[in-house]
């Protein structure tokens, strides 16, 4: 316990900041051995790298003052890297919610060749460095690449513009859309489904009336799953968006070149703004996944 | 995952044609991707990939920082996902679901603010700056700022994996190993381990996975000097604002790679823990008639 009162000591004093950890301990806990260490462990970590970090990035972006944080933060072009940002990530987690149905769907229904090759390639992005697609991403859609030599004779431009950002960022946040509905269609009521059909539902009336709102929640967490993710997006986004400031600058990019000119204070309030919109989406998400819980008992 | 009977509701023509949405969705944004990586990598031949990846001695260098940084950071996540996971799966105290939802925000912040936010404290001009001048220590543009910033992108991974095993399996066995008087780490090393190896392991899997592949946290952190703080990501990023895109390709091909290597692994391990779950609520089923609620209720 002397440890855990130390990690205490050691951060400073913001809201979030309370110590997470236990303080008083049960009388049944003796009975596993064990709670001390692990409990000092376990705060010692996220007090030292997650709350101690993040608590310093809002007390700097404090100590400016309110009109000292928004000279810095409300800057026309960070206003143009928001609205970039924000209107990406929600195109971009909509079309994987919407895409992500349909695969989930494919996935937990359907029974074909291939099925279970199909499931494993979901987790691709997952594994694959943001890095990489981001590259391979930006040489698929340039003139002379596999869907470039299509696409740009179209006048679809997907490289350095706009449209590619919102591409990495559903590629990026696919896999969380599908794999938060897939177990719930996997666990849905056929009965329902098919007691609709024989009341004379016909097939729209049932996707629409029974099965929709019982997978809604689930959708919208994907929803929110993947535009938590889209909006922290850096690593792809960098290789195909260009970074022109005004037009295809993202949030996240305008937080590194800031910091690469030692503008401290406008990177510091850009990423307060981010991690504000991060933790609500968190919450938010937190719930839903309880609601979740909830309806599945 | 449970797999449910296949529809007869469907019509066939709609049913072929989700499939064939399916199938589109993943194709176009998943393998196609995958595929022109190693097309690119290897379009001048294997001779040229090899030279790419070794006779450049600032890619070799990345190389050997990837793979340095990478065990550090898995190690550290492993060592607080059993500890953290003991004491979120095994102990009831206040506090205990906030503490859980911390382990959730480094998957929800941005890795570029956890970078500035590292910078901000251990930077020339941060919080620990001075210090850390005293000492003629780095961690900001050296290797213990790689680390940490890795570290804090991967700490969820294995935690997460490890807390619903851990809470599946419950606490009876190590109960009755420490009523029979095991020490607590014969408990851990006997009962729990064993229990909950699998998982563990898929944990570890994925944070190497992500560790290997980290960019924007360790972007911000790294100051991106060539042969000394570029790992392989930072190094395809480097190579292609150098207009040197085989070589880039390259790179990004070793780490497609190792994305493949992961997936595959990942997909044993959880046939394994599909499997031992499987005997678990077949074990479950066997002993209901003993009296074990009352032993969770002496723990929860």
């Amino acid at each position: 316990m002397i440890a855990l009162a130390d990690a205490s000591a050691f951060a400073p004093g913001p809201p979030r900041a309370a110590t997470p950890g236990p303080r008083t301990r049960r009388r049944h806990a003796a009975v596993l051995p064990g709670f001390g260490t692990t409990a000092a462990i376990t705060s010692l970590v996220v007090l030292a790298l997650i709350v101690f970090p993040l608590a310093v990035l809002v007390l700097r972006a404090a100590s400016l003052g309110p009109a000292g944080f928004l000279a810095a933060a409300w800057t026309p072009r960070a206003r143009a890297a928001y609205a970039v940002s924000l209107s990406a990530s929600v195109i971009a987690a909509a079309m994987s919610s919407i895409l992500g149905l349909l695969v989930a769907w494919v996935l937990a229904r359907v029974s074909f060749p291939g099925r279970r090759i199909l499931d494993a390639l979901v987790d691709v992005p997952l594994a694959l460095p943001t890095a990489v697609a981001g590259l391979v991403y930006s040489a698929l859609y340039v003139k002379k690449g596999w869907l470039g030599q299509w696409l740009v004779p179209l006048g679809i431009q997907a490289a350095y513009s706009y449209l590619g950002i919102v591409l990495v960022l559903v590629f990026v946040s696919l896999p969380f859309a599908i794999r938060v509905v897939q177990p719930v269609i996997e666990s849905l009521d056929r009965d329902t489904e098919e007691a609709a059909r024989i009341l004379g539902a016909s097939r729209s009336q049932t996707f629409w009336r029974v099965v929709l709102p019982a997978i809604l929640p689930a959708v919208v967490t994907g929803f929110a799953l993947s535009l938590a993710r889209a909006l922290g997006e850096y690593g792809s986004v960098v290789f195909i968006s260009g970074n022109m400031p005004f037009k295809t600058e993202i949030a996240p990019v305008l937080i590194v070149a800031r910091l690469e000119e030692f503008a401290y204070a406008e990177a510091t309030t850009v990423a307060v703004l981010l991690l504000a919109m991060s933790l609500a989406l968190l919450v938010i998400v937190n719930t839903l996944q309880q609601r979740l819980a909830r309806n599945a008992q | 995952m449970i797999h449910t009977r296949p529809s007869t509701d469907h019509s066939k023509p709609l049913t072929a044609l989700l499939v064939a949405g399916a199938f589109g969705v993943v194709g176009l944004l998943i393998v196609v991707p995958l595929v022109n990586v190693f097309y690119e990598a290897f379009a001048r031949g294997p001779g040229a990939w090899w030279e790419a990846l070794v006779h450049d001695p600032d890619t070799r260098h990345a190389i050997w920082l990837s793979l340095t940084v990478a065990p550090v950071a898995v190690a550290i996540n492993t060592l607080f996902g059993i500890a953290a996971a003991w004491l979120v799966a095994r102990f009831r105290f206040p506090g205990r679901s906030l503490l859980i939802s911390f382990f959730d925000v480094p998957f929800s912040v941005s890795p570029v603010v956890a970078g500035l936010a590292l910078v901000l404290i251990f930077g020339r001009q941060g919080l620990l700056g001075p210090t850390l001048a005293w000492l003629d220590w780095k961690i900001i543009f050296a290797w213990p700022g790689l680390v940490l910033a890795t570290t804090f992108v991967t700490l969820p991974l294995v935690v997460r994996e490890l807390i619903p095993v851990m809470e599946a399996i419950g606490p009876e066995e190590e109960l009755a190993a420490v009523s029979l008087g095991a020490s607590g780490w014969q408990v851990f090393w006997r009962v729990t381990l064993p229990n909950i190896r699998w998982a563990l392991l898929h944990g570890i899997v994925l944070a190497n996975a992500r560790a290997m592949g980290e960019f924007g946290a360790v972007y911000v952190v790294s100051g991106h000097i060539a042969g000394a703080t570029d790992t392989m990501p930072l190094r395809v990023e480097k190579l292609f604002q150098e207009y040197r895109q085989p070589a880039s390709m390259a790179v990004a091909s070793v780490l497609a790679g190792l994305a493949l290597v992961t997936l595959v692994a990942k997909f044993v391990i959880e046939r394994r823990l599909e499997a031992e779950s499987r005997d678990l609520a077949a074990n479950r089923s066997q002993t209901d008639s003993l009296d074990h609620t009352k032993v969770e209720g002496a723990v929860a």
